[in-house]
């Protein structure tokens, strides 16, 4: 099963001429994921690594019939592609892009809720679910096939994670990376509920960092409405308040946002939370037998 | 991004937000010619980017250009929360009837801009929205429609505002809200919006903070950074596209990826030692941006070790040990390092560096903890 994204991905990615879509487009075909169009305004015509490339997501969609985008256009130019894949009916948009002005993200947030297509990110490594596809820019070669599922905030250190889990032999059922913005597309939540609802997942890593109350939130939900069991981690817990951790949305602010908090209230909501990455591995395991 | 309170009185004034003009001075001597300009009975206030300034003694009244002299004189030179004031706004002494809080900000678990106001205005509204929070009334902006004028109304009633004064402060609410989304900001206050005694509103204290991220589509806006008020390594850093935040600790961490960063400071801090900084070179790792991120780290004098942690992933284990040796090459290190590095190719990666006399390890928990036993052994 997978979560999202797997075998039957018909993948168009916005702005495949470009260096970074191009270099992808390359690594998301060796990985085996079924890229079926891209768009570069302009461009129409080309070929990029054997894709066909159209100037519009309409015709692309009407030639190819892409159900999910992946965006990898530079900040200005995001939030009008995202919305040009949501107006053109793709009902999953991938948009790695950073440094797009929240407010932004938020118009675009709104509208593309409006039409039920689901945004993931900006600002994320994308998801993979290995062995089936990958709609990202992590590195492939990490993951394995397994029962366990992962949504983070983060990119690298959701790789460390991946590598951990894959060493001590635990595989994933999907990966999802949703982003470091202030403002993103999906929520821990709605990932939780898709991981909750797939029969492949066992258990689910929740990897979260400071800043904003999304990880309170995803407490509350579990412990509410997720019989699977949950592992967690938190980065941050020596980040100074008031000062921006690399992510845009990592700072803590008025207070809010700190690991303590986060941290409490997964563990109120019985999530065991790791002390660093390595130890979800450890953790995971103690969950699954458990099982 | 922050402003100084001059620069948002600027910036909200042109939105026809009523402010309480004054003049800038640098020095003792200007402070007295604006106090002469302006005639009156003048406030003068430290402009720095620092909260706390009224309790940190920072924001004083002065009656005559005499003492506003002298006043200044306190003032610039002053630490603020670790900050140097060098320089002061001159604005006049306002009588007031009432004070309120203005603001709009965005509301993260909401997905929405809030437009907040409290009766409580003058002091620190975060510590009246945890000690009253039913002191804040608020209202969230439409995605699509904006903040209406009724929802203005509403703000205004509901903190008992009398009818004839509503109009003027549903008009600034209003104001307030546009010249936040118009310029990307990501904070934009008044606090305290005052009530005069002649019954008009004016706006006695303002504050801008503007989204990094917004900054590229405000050329005039992204000019308004204040060099002075930036650490000179973090002002490096961001020159170089690397996110940098220096921290008190002695092992210096250079890494790639945000999360990432922030669970290796983590890591070190488990293990008993403290992070110097945060730093993220951001993707590809290449020699370039490895160096640029060592001068940072080796110009903190209280480094007394450096780790290394790359998640390499994508970017090939020998094309980033090569571009570690090529940074090396370029930037001098007088403390031990320890380097951990993961990635395709990452048994070659190691090999040189290891070849090159550098200490590689495989986890980042073991790197952790050679990294803050050598700086413990410093």
């Amino acid at each position: 099963m997978a979560i999202l994204v797997d075998a039957s991905t018909r993948l168009l990615v916005q702005g495949i001429t470009g260096r970074e879509g191009s270099f992808h487009t390359q690594q998301m075909l060796e990985y085996g994921t079924n890229i079926v169009a891209g768009v570069t305004p302009g461009a129409g015509g080309r070929e990029v690594h054997g894709v066909p490339v159209f100037n519009t997501v309409a015709e692309a969609v009407a030639a190819t019939q892409p159900n999910a985008s992946f965006v990898a256009v530079p900040a200005p130019f995001a939030p009008d592609a995202i919305l040009e894949a949501a107006e053109a009916g793709i009902p999953l948009i991938v948009c790695i892009t950073e440094g797009i002005p929240v407010l932004e993200t938020l118009r675009v947030y709104h509208a593309v809720r409006e039409r039920g297509v689901r945004l993931i990110g900006p600002n994320c490594p994308g998801l993979i679910s290995p062995g089936k596809a990958k709609v990202g820019i992590m590195p492939g070669f990490i993951h394995t096939p397994g029962p366990v599922g992962i949504v983070s905030r983060s990119g690298t250190l959701t790789y460390e994670v991946v590598w951990a889990l894959t060493r001590a032999g635990i595989g994933q059922s999907t990966a999802v990376g949703i982003g470091g913005d202030p403002v993103i597309g999906t929520s821990f939540i709605d990932v939780l509920e898709l991981f909750q609802n797939d029969p492949e997942t066992r258990a689910i890593v929740l990897i979260g960092e400071i800043g904003g109350a999304d990880e309170e939130a995803a407490a509350e939900f579990i412990r509410r409405h997720v019989t699977k069991p949950v592992v967690g981690f938190i980065a941050g817990r020596t980040a100074p308040p008031g000062r921006r951790m690399g992510h845009a949305g990592a700072i803590i602010s008025g207070g809010r946002g700190t690991a303590a908090e986060k941290i409490a209230a997964l563990e109120a909501a019985g999530v065991p939370v790791a002390e660093r990455p390595a130890q979800v591995a450890d953790l995971v395991r103690r969950v699954l037998e458990g099982v | 991004m922050d402003l100084h309170e001059y620069q948002a009185a600027e910036l909200l004034a042109r939105y026809g937000i009523p402010v309480n003009r004054g003049i800038l001075a640098r020095t003792p001597e200007e402070a007295r010619a604006a106090a002469e300009q302006l005639g009156s009975r003048v406030v003068v206030k430290a402009q720095v980017h620092a909260g706390g300034r009224g309790k940190a003694g920072g924001i004083r009244l002065a009656d005559d250009p005499a003492q506003a002299e002298a006043v200044a004189r306190q003032i610039l030179g002053m630490d603020i929360r670790g900050r140097t004031v060098r320089k002061v706004l001159v604005a006049p002494a306002v009588a007031f009837e009432r004070e309120y809080y203005l603001g709009v900000v965005l509301d993260r678990d909401a997905r929405r801009v809030a437009v907040m106001a409290s009766s409580a205005g003058g002091v620190d509204i975060e510590e009246v929205a945890r000690e009253r929070p039913e002191a804040i009334v608020r209202e969230h902006a439409d995605p699509c429609l904006g903040f209406q004028e009724f929802q203005a109304r509403r703000l205004a009633f509901r903190l008992g505002i009398e009818p004839d004064l509503v109009r003027g402060f549903a008009a600034l609410a209003r104001q307030l809200y546009q010249a936040y989304v118009d310029c990307d900001a990501s904070l934009a206050e008044i606090n305290p919006l005052v009530l005069t005694r002649d019954r008009t509103w004016l706006a006695l204290d303002t504050k801008v903070v503007l989204d990094d991220n917004g900054l590229f589509r405000h050329p005039d806006l992204a000019e308004l950074r204040d060099p002075e008020e930036e650490d000179p390594l973090e002002r490096e850093a961001r020159l170089a596209g690397i996110s940098f935040v220096r921290l008190n600790g002695t092992v210096g961490c250079i890494v790639n990826g945000a999360g990432l960063s922030m669970a290796t400071m983590d890591a070190i801090k488990l293990y008993g030692g403290e992070p110097a900084n945060f730093l993220d070179i951001g993707g590809g790792a290449s020699a370039q941006r490895v160096a640029a991120a060592l001068r940072l780290v080796v110009a903190d004098p209280n480094v007394r070790s450096i780790l290394v942690n790359i998640f390499g992933g994508i970017t090939r284990g020998d094309v980033v040990a090569q571009g570690l040796l090529e940074a090396l090459r370029q930037v001098e290190v007088r403390v031990p390092m320890v380097i951990r590095l993961v990635g395709t190719r990452q048994e070659e990666g190691r090999r040189l560096l290891e070849e090159a006399g550098l200490t590689v390890v495989d986890t980042m928990e073991e790197a952790a903890q050679r990294a803050v036993a050598a700086a413990q052994s410093q």
